[in-house]
């Protein structure tokens, strides 16, 4: 499944236990329209750790990188890319 | 003048240092002249609207400029004002305006955009006036008929309202989790208020150089006193309206120069998986932590870590908004302790019969002086529980259902709560609130919900039920407590049991679900 696609679901599925019948843009603000709190990015962070094998340092969990879909998934993306990078030297 | 009424702070430094700024919040900031200005502009709305002196003002918004606005303006046109936490969903929302009768509310576009304004006024007529804040607002109300908060700002009058307020009048109702399910409010009158912001703005050594940075919600207490502290000292509040991201909260403090910090467990021990000397806060005098214990290897090591910070651990309960402190001093000296009375008043401890009990002995905490608050809001019954005669004749005085300790030097040392109260991330929860949400949902047959310890949340929420076999799933539950429960009352472990465990006499054994 596409990453953006992949975020998508583990919000709506594990954040919002909502599921087909829900729709949200993949850039509303997560925090700033109420979708979820504080423990939810945590368990963001959690989960982005886990399922795509990356290691985020607590000053990455900024709203720049955390705060809708698009901005996580292209966080990720950049994380993906750096760490594959490092491992190639 | 010695401030009377708990907006007098606010309008003497508007007078004294109008251009010093006061509120920095959602990317602008404001000088004393113009938040005391908006204020005005509101309240002649307000008053314009056909809120009365003594009606009730509710706000319904996340930490923004138009909430702190709105507190003021609610107080200025004679009202008290009812803060509401932003994630309460509508059920709830409904019951405190029915409950608080509110005359205003004060709510976002956000709100409207989901369609909630019809509902509201449908079901509470009592309403005079509807205020909708945002992008967003004006579209909102051309089609709703309500009032735009920036329209307001362009279109009222900014002279001061002539209000008759006097000092016993209601400033505010603060809703708590009731623990017979329902929420409760305390009612504030606005001397409880202006005592208790001197008394404790006193041993902070609070001066017009400090820089405030709250994440805190205004709807808690420990939050809504930051904007009415800080406004009568002539101090800046710096006010955010999440602590999601902590590395984002520690960089602005370093950008706005923070010399005061309040915070809660939860808050610190985040901060505490920091390398905090990344971050310059060398400005930053003070802490202070409060609603729920820290934990004394938390104190310890923020000491460590921060060691020209000094440390206030404190204690209190909406019903006297504060009532412990610990002098810095003594922080490393006994990281366990919540202090001693804060000044102006006093406390003991008082056995099950009434007597009051020595040094290391366990008893119920009572709390007598100007801070106790005036009771529970149509709840006489409940008042006449917490709130009782005191030894001066026609005072009370509050009996906080707190078991403390003191030590030889008269130190308190919180123990435990007598009722099943739960506190998760410095807010309390009612568990029969959380249980009452649990079963009004097709399927349930049984819920009992506890608290159990949490590295982070100090409690965090575990229910645990018994379902019919309607096929009722782990994500159907939790989806029924996101859309009924705020944010922090909902579980964060769910259980299925086929039955729970019960005493002879049929009552749940909540021990056993720990």
């Amino acid at each position: 499944m596409e990453l953006t696609s992949q975020i998508s679901k583990y919000v709506a599925e594990n954040l919002l236990y909502v599921d087909e019948d829900f729709h949200f843009d993949n850039d509303t603000s997560f925090i700033g329209d109420g979708l979820i709190d504080s423990m939810g990015v945590m368990e963001l962070l959690t989960y982005v750790q886990s399922v795509f094998d990356i290691t985020v340092d607590q000053n990455e969990v900024t709203p720049d990188n955390f705060d809708s879909v698009n901005k996580l998934a292209a966080f990720v993306r950049r994380k993906q890319g750096v760490m594959t990078y490092s491992g190639g030297q | 003048m010695t401030p009377l009424l708990a907006q007098d702070g606010l309008q003497s430094n508007a007078l004294k240092s109008p251009d010093k700024t006061a509120l920095v919040c959602c990317g602008r900031r404001l000088s004393y002249a113009a938040v005391d200005e908006m204020a005005d502009r509101l309240a002649n709305a307000l008053i314009g609207g056909g809120v009365q002196r003594g009606d009730r003002v509710a706000i319904y918004l996340p930490n923004c400029v138009e909430a702190v606005i709105g507190i003021f303006a609610a107080l200025k046109s004679g009202a008290a004002f009812v803060v509401i936490n932003h994630s309460t969903k509508s059920d709830k929302l409904s019951y405190i305006l029915e409950d608080c009768q509110a005359a205003a509310l004060i709510t976002s576009s956000h709100v409207a955009a989901q369609g909630a304004l019809p509902e509201i006024r449908r079901r509470h007529e009592r309403l005079q006036a509807v205020i909708v804040t945002g992008p967003s607002a004006d579209e909102v109300c051309a089609n709703t008929g309500e009032l735009s908060f920036d329209a307001i700002q362009e279109r009222f009058p900014a002279e001061r309202p002539k209000v008759a307020s006097i000092d016993l009048d209601l400033a505010c109702l603060v809703y708590t989790s009731g623990s017979s399910g329902e929420p409760k409010a305390v009612m504030c009158d606005h001397s409880s208020m202006v005592f208790v912001t001197g008394s404790v703005t006193s041993y902070l050594e609070n001066t017009p150089a400090d820089i405030i940075f709250s994440v805190l919600p205004l709807s808690s207490g420990y939050g809504l006193y930051q904007p009415l502290m800080t406004f009568t000292f002539g101090g800046t509040l710096v006010l955010e309206s999440t602590f999601a991201y902590p590395a984002a909260t520690l960089t602005k403090m370093v950008e706005e120069r923070a010399t005061g910090f309040p915070g809660v467990p939860t808050i610190f021990a985040t901060f505490l998986q920091f390398d905090l000397a990344r971050f310059d806060l060398s400005s930053l005098r003070y802490l202070t932590n409060a609603a729920a214990a820290l934990a004394p290897n938390h104190v310890l090591e923020l000491q460590r870590r921060l060691p020209s910070t000094k440390f206030f651990s404190m204690y209190g309960l909406t019903e006297t908004k504060r009532a412990l402190y610990l002098s810095p001093d003594q922080a490393a000296v006994r990281p366990g302790s919540v202090g001693h009375a804060i000044p102006g008043t006093e406390v003991w401890i008082e056995g099950e019969d009434g007597e009051r009990l020595g040094p290391n002995q366990t008893g119920e905490l009572v709390v007598r002086g100007r801070h106790v608050m005036r009771g529970y809001w149509r709840a006489p019954e409940a008042t006449a529980k917490r709130f009782r005669p005191g030894p001066a004749p026609g005072e009370r005085i509050c009996y906080t259902g707190d078991l403390f300790r003191m030590d030889e030097d008269g130190y308190m040392y919180f123990v435990g709560r007598k009722d099943d109260m739960v506190i998760t991330r410095g807010e309390k929860v009612a568990p029969k609130e959380v249980e009452n949400v649990l079963y009004s949902l097709d399927g349930i047959l049984e819920a009992a919900v506890v608290g159990v310890p949490d590295p982070i949340l100090g409690q965090a929420i575990k229910a645990v039920v018994v379902a019919d076999g309607s096929r009722l799933t782990k994500a159907d539950v939790l989806a029924y407590c996101r859309t009924h429960l705020e944010d922090f009352m909902r579980p964060k472990y769910l259980e299925f049991r086929s039955e729970l465990p019960k005493t002879s006499s049929g009552k749940i054994l909540k021990r056993a679900l720990i």
